[in-house]
């Protein structure tokens, strides 16, 4: 049984065992290198294809890339825990650079009830009173870029800055309870907690003199006086009143949301973006049915894989694949490589509005799928119906630009020509 | 019970084990056919067992949530119930296939650095894994545990290794649970969990009503009026936006039927869980069985998971599909 050790005064490691290397196919690929970054393709079959476990020798770390091995290690907690990190530090042995999250960090039993209320927070049920509002709030974003142009005319823009960032941040805020002021440092706080999964590279060193102001004004926006009355922020306080948490959670579960909520949902947008711009049968598709937003978003969300990767540990010395994981040792599960399988997804690299993304582990697995799903989905649906109610044809006008992230699949520039409609 | 046609292990668990763990208790171990994983539980859920004749029965998971293979139950006879504790004890058998819904938690353990459980007889089983996990987390904690008689009380050996922080009151041996000693006074800090008889819960409602707020928490025992499902009878479903008509078959769910008929539906866990297929009724009475909506939720009938939930018997569904 695990619990997540605390924070103060790691142990120091014991006497490493040897790694199973010759059971298991080793490689000395840096998937956080540059050029992984900017195309994982490569890497991620060669992965597959060396087995269903394959050791990085420059991380002492298990790889996982096929589907079948990916969602089994998700969903086993109980022999994977998260409590150690679910990046490349292990907390077992190393301080983390913030408290952990206690909910993406964190194991059951003290994980039950963070995970409860926000998944009540946050569930389909509770999401719908905010539907029409950002259905509302999608158009006229949509309108405001659309303002210069007449029917049948022309809009070239940067999606990544004017759509996918423009989206998230207009409506995911508010919802919060956030204030106006300092919302700029959302991007760039969440940017750097998704480089700190990571190897302690030059992307963890870029973010590093930022740290201590990001983290000082993402915890002040946590506290109960910083947060308006009603939206989710204040829902968590409202259960801390009730007992469902206590009052020392509630900050740091309205952390959760400030971390998670808002980069992996710009570059979920960013990728549906980039997949419709780029494949324009999939963009009349949508155009002829457009309650195919829902599947768009999450046939991109299959394709890119906004969160690449995720850590765990071994809790244990557990089997996989005829292999065995050493106590203690990370893995690595490529949820990418898993959403490109071929022996899961016929033609895995086609986005397609015809398949059913379903099953995918973009956003996880199990107990720590993506609790945040239906947001995510809710904001891609409302800005896709937007888009296609007004918009004719979609464009690039150069090649898209990446922004580099040890774990997400980023875009810095998307340039693209939007044709309304006559 | 025969083995339903299509896709009969996500439909039904089968019946792994039955053993006896006090007078009137049968502790039933449940698992899938296939022997695959079970969806994840935490202490206080109960599990939907959907027994013959249209009777649905709720009992509390109490076994250990490490082992992601097995559900534990236990079902007391109660002479006096509507046949599904009989059932259970007299015809069901090791090997048989049940249906079932859930887990579903409306009696969540809270954190706290100290609790209070009061059990009365069976009302120990969602209290049990609740003390597990106090007692895993240092909690300061104690169990106030009433019954008939020891013969009655189940699982006193798993609680034998607590010590002095179990305190067992039998009946038969004049005993008599005196709450005022726990409860008499406020202990701000400490959350009390109670389940049992109504007469049990009432006595410590009455005396917690001095306590802070949200002190209590309490589960009753007592089979709610739910609609009477459809076991794994077909049934029929019309999808509004294609109007297609489709037929259900034992064992197929709503999700794959829909799907076969064209409609397009997302899903992720397939299991009741994450919410993604959420889809709104239209007409017709659902039988829930996924580990989302509460009781209030469920009546509301509004909306269903269609990769588990089917239909109430003889109402025929209307999807927003």
């Amino acid at each position: 049984m695990t619990i997540a050790s605390s924070h103060p005064d790691p142990p120091t490691p014991p006497a490493l065992p040897a790694p199973h290397t010759r059971t298991v196919p080793a490689s000395d690929s840096d998937p956080f290198s540059r050029a992984v970054i900017e195309d994982p393709s490569a890497l991620h079959a060669e992965l597959r294809d060396a087995g269903p476990v394959v050791y990085l020798t420059r991380y002492d770390t298990y790889a996982l890339a096929r589907y079948d091995d990916v969602q089994a290690a998700l969903v086993n907690w109980q022999q994977f825990p998260s409590g150690y990190g679910v990046g490349l530090s292990n907390f077992r042995y190393e301080r983390p650079w913030r408290p952990p999250s206690l909910l993406l960090e964190s194991d059951p039993p003290r994980h039950d009830a963070p995970r409860r209320l926000l998944a009540k927070i946050l569930g389909p049920r509770a999401l719908r009173r905010l539907r029409e509002q950002w259905f509302t709030d999608a158009e006229r974003l949509v309108d405001e870029l659309l303002a210069g142009a007449s029917a049948g005319g022309e809009v070239e823009l940067d999606a990544v800055p004017a759509l996918a960032e423009a989206f998230p941040l207009r409506v995911f805020p508010d919802a919060v309870g956030l204030g106006q002021a300092g919302r700029e440092h959302l991007l760039p706080y969440g940017d750097h907690a998704f480089n700190a999964f990571g190897p302690g590279n030059d992307l963890v060193a870029q973010g590093a003199p930022r740290v201590a102001e990001l983290s000082a004004w993402v915890g002040a926006q946590c506290e109960r006086e910083a947060l308006a009355p009603v939206g989710f922020g204040a829902d968590i306080w409202a259960a801390a009143d009730r007992g469902e948490i206590t009052p020392q959670q509630a900050p740091l579960i309205v952390r959760s949301l400030l971390t998670a909520g808002v980069d992996t949902t710009v570059h979920g947008l960013g990728a549906v973006l980039w997949a419709l711009a780029a494949n324009p049968t999939q963009w009349r598709l949508l155009k002829a049915q457009p309650e195919l937003a829902r599947t768009a978003f999450d046939e991109a969300v299959r394709l890119e894989s906004p969160v690449q990767t995720f850590f765990r540990t071994a809790d244990g010395d557990v089997p996989i694949g005829g292999a065995l994981i050493p106590d203690g040792k990370k893995i690595l599960m490529f949820l990418s490589a898993a959403n490109r399988d071929p022996r899961r997804w016929p033609d895995p690299d086609a986005f397609d509005l015809t398949r059913d993304p379903s099953g995918h582990v973009g956003f996880g697995m199990g107990l720590h799928q993506c609790v945040g799903q239906h947001i995510a989905r809710l904001e891609g649906e409302a800005l896709l119906t937007a888009l296609a109610r007004r918009v004719e044809s979609i464009e690039l006008t150069a090649p898209p630009r990446r922004h580099p992230n040890n774990t997400l699949r980023a875009l810095a520039s998307l340039p693209l020509r939007l044709r309304l409609a006559r | 019970m025969a083995q339903a046609p299509g896709r009969p292990d996500a439909r039904s668990l089968v019946i792994a084990g039955k053993t006896a763990a006090a007078d009137g208790v049968a502790v039933l171990t449940l698992a899938r056919p296939s022997g695959r994983r079970l969806p994840d539980w935490t202490p206080g859920a109960h599990l939907d067992l959907v027994l013959p004749g249209g009777l649905t029965r709720q009992y509390s998971l109490c076994g250990d949530r490490w082992d992601a293979y097995r559900y534990r139950v236990a079902v007391l006879r109660e002479p006096a119930g509507r046949g599904g504790s009989g059932y259970v004890h007299a015809q069901l058998h090791v090997g048989d296939l049940i249906g079932w819904g859930g887990p579903r938690n409306g009696f969540p353990l809270v954190p706290s650095q100290a609790y209070l459980f009061i059990a009365g007889g069976i009302g120990i089983t969602p209290l049990l894994p609740m003390i597990a996990q106090a007692d895993l987390l240092d909690a300061d904690w104690t169990l106030l545990y009433a019954g008939r008689s020891l013969a009655s009380m189940a699982f006193l050996d798993e609680l034998s290794g607590y010590g002095d922080r179990v305190r067992l009151t039998p009946g038969d041996a004049g005993g008599r649970l005196d709450l005022n000693p726990w409860l008499g006074a406020p202990r701000p800090g400490v959350k009390v969990y109670c389940c049992g008889p109504s007469r049990l819960l009432d006595a410590v409602a009455g005396i917690c009503a001095g306590w802070p707020r949200y002190s209590l928490r309490t589960e009753r025992f007592e089979p709610r009026a739910a609609a009477s499902n459809a076991g794994d009878a077909a049934f029929e479903v019309e999808l509004r936006r294609s109007g297609a008509q489709v037929t259900v078959a034992p064992g197929v769910s709503v999700l794959d039927a829909a799907r076969r008929a064209g409609a397009t539906v997302l899903s992720s866990c397939e299991r009741g869980v994450c919410g993604t297929c959420e889809t709104a009724v239209v007409a017709g009475r659902p039988d829930h069985r996924d580990s989302l909506l509460d009781d209030d939720e469920r009546s509301r009938g509004d909306c269903m998971y269609i990769c588990v939930s089917r239909a109430a018997a003889g109402s025929r569904l209307v999807l927003d599909l």
